[in-house]
């Protein structure tokens, strides 16, 4: 009781990151998931992984607003969930898609930008999500928050990936765009320093 | 009646005709009942379907839940099963059909009108231009027996079709994201071109607001969002008209629309489909399988220009 009390906000990040998984899956098992239960897959897992991926982009921001230390823990689980949701995500166009068709795979990727742009995101985020631990945080020093500044680079490629196969409408991948910019904005160091009054140590 | 030319035909298709052909005598030969109702000797068409519970080529029927449930309906929402409940207090009584332009006699048609016109029964494949597919058994009647009525003049060469523009009604439509009324576009020969109709029901009910109702535009060798929905215009014109498509975005959407697995769509590869109702894909058939029926109308016609 006493370690949930302290650890309440990381309990609720594995929960609510892992619920859309749980209701996805049950979808699944009741036929809930629309005509066109892969269509609907592949859009979800996509979303989320947006979502989770901007969740972890606005840890650092929050504590700059707000100098609440503990949401920089976040950071960390915010992102692998992110990353597992594009995995699966990328699992279901190759498998449940194109049933692990290369033949057909290989055409799409070679002649969709948005389907390229996002492989893209998907590959920065893999290294990041590999050197997540603390053993290669160590291992790597000074450059793992180099390395891991790809993370920015990947969201950016994610917003591209939403824009450029949303079909008529764009509005609603802009406004994940805006969102993005904004958490990106806060941490420029001249901005960050405004909002701060003063300078920042150890967070990225 | 059928004209094929050498040139349009890939051994691939030759295969997959083979394939179905074979599929078509296996589903015949087990058929005591088929064999009995056709004679054996009648050969599946697409007016003429392999079975009740088939077209053409045997491939099974979408059910009628997901027909129902899964729209793309851009004025009531972008999201697909979201439509069937916006649009369920759609008034589709009393409605009219204004058909002019450049024809002899201008009519309004009201529900009774279009409803006078012989209804029939058509299976046809629709393929989305987002790459899926169902198999709907429409109720309708040849978009021709209209226009004959109205008698397009010798300057008609392209037919002009309008959705009705009801904002309180089509909530979407509110949103300035598209250039509303819908708005779409036939050449005058595929407009009367016996397998394009005027659907007004599915599975043998009228149609829900979700489909369109109470009448819309059915051409199975199109991409569906040809097949415009809930018309209240219909207008003969000398030029070509511009869909609400084409102007959205007139690098991805052409006026001919005609499914085609050899030509790519900039978001969607056009090769392969998912069938509703199947996991999985299954490769995508020049003019949606109606090659033989239609493409004489694209003779010396380059699709990848006019797509």
């Amino acid at each position: 009781m006493e370690k949930l009390k302290r650890h309440w906000l990381q309990v609720l990040t594995h929960v609510g990151a892992l619920i859309p998984l749980a209701l996805m899956i049950w979808g699944y098992t009741q036929n809930q998931l629309t005509a066109n239960p892969i269509r609907e897959i592949t859009l979800r897992t996509g979303r989320i992984a947006l979502v989770l991926l901007l969740l972890s982009l606005a840890c650092t921001p929050v504590y700059i607003l707000f100098r609440f230390r503990p949401a920089l823990k976040l950071r960390r689980p915010l992102g692998l969930y992110a990353f597992l949701y594009a995995g699966l995500h990328l699992l279901t166009f190759v498998g449940l898609d194109y049933g692990f068709d290369f033949s057909l795979i290989v055409p799409e990727v070679l002649e969709k930008r948005f389907v390229q742009v996002g492989m893209l995101a998907f590959l920065l985020l893999l290294p990041l999500a590999i050197t997540s631990t603390r053993g290669w945080m160590r291992r790597l020093g000074k450059n793992w928050k180099r390395l891991h500044r790809l993370v920015y680079l990947a969201a950016v490629a994610v917003v591209i990936h939403f824009v450029w196969l949303a079909k008529g409408d764009i509005r609603r991948p802009l406004r994940y765009g805006a969102v993005l910019a904004l958490l990106l904005l806060i941490r420029v160091p001249p901005i960050r320093r405004i909002l701060r009054g003063r300078k920042v140590d150890g967070s990225q | 009646m059928v004209k094929i030319h050498p040139s349009e035909i890939t051994p691939e298709h030759l295969y997959l005709s083979r394939r179905r052909f074979l599929k078509g005598m296996g589903a015949l030969a087990t058929s005591a009942l088929v064999l009995s109702a056709c004679g054996g000797e009648a050969t599946p068409s697409p007016t003429q379907p392999a079975g009740a519970g088939s077209d053409e080529l045997t491939d099974d029927l979408t059910s009628e839940n997901d027909i129902n449930s899964y729209n793309n309906f851009y004025e009531f929402s972008l999201g697909k099963t979201e439509v069937a409940t916006l649009a369920r207090d759609f008034k589709t009584s009393p409605w009219t059909v204004e058909v002019g332009g450049l024809v002899d006699n201008p009519r309004t048609f009201d529900l009774d009108d279009l409803q006078a016109f012989t209804q029939e029964e058509r299976i046809y494949r629709m393929r989305c231009v987002e790459a899926w597919s169902m198999v709907i058994p429409w109720l309708g009647f040849p978009l021709a027996a209209l226009l004959e009525e109205v008698g397009p003049t010798s300057d008609a060469q392209f037919v002009r079709f309008e959705t009705l523009y009801d904002p309180e009604q089509m909530p979407g439509q509110k949103s300035g994201a598209f250039e509303w009324p819908y708005v779409e576009g036939l050449r005058l020969d595929e407009a009367m071109h016996d397998l394009t109709i005027l659907a007004t029901g599915i599975y043998g009910k009228p149609l829900l607001p979700q489909t369109g109702a109470p009448i819309r535009l059915v051409v199975p060798w199109k991409y569906g969002f040809k097949s415009i929905k809930s018309i209240v215009k219909i207008d003969l014109v000398a030029e070509m008209p511009v869909s609400l498509w084409m102007a959205q975005a007139p690098n991805e959407y052409g006026f001919y629309a005609n499914v085609n697995p050899d030509v790519s769509h900039p978001r969607w590869s056009q090769a392969t489909e998912r069938r509703i109702g199947e996991s999985g894909r299954r490769k995508t058939l020049f003019l949606n399988g109606y090659e033989e029926e239609v493409a004489y109308l694209y003779e010396g016609l380059d699709l990848r220009q006019w797509f």
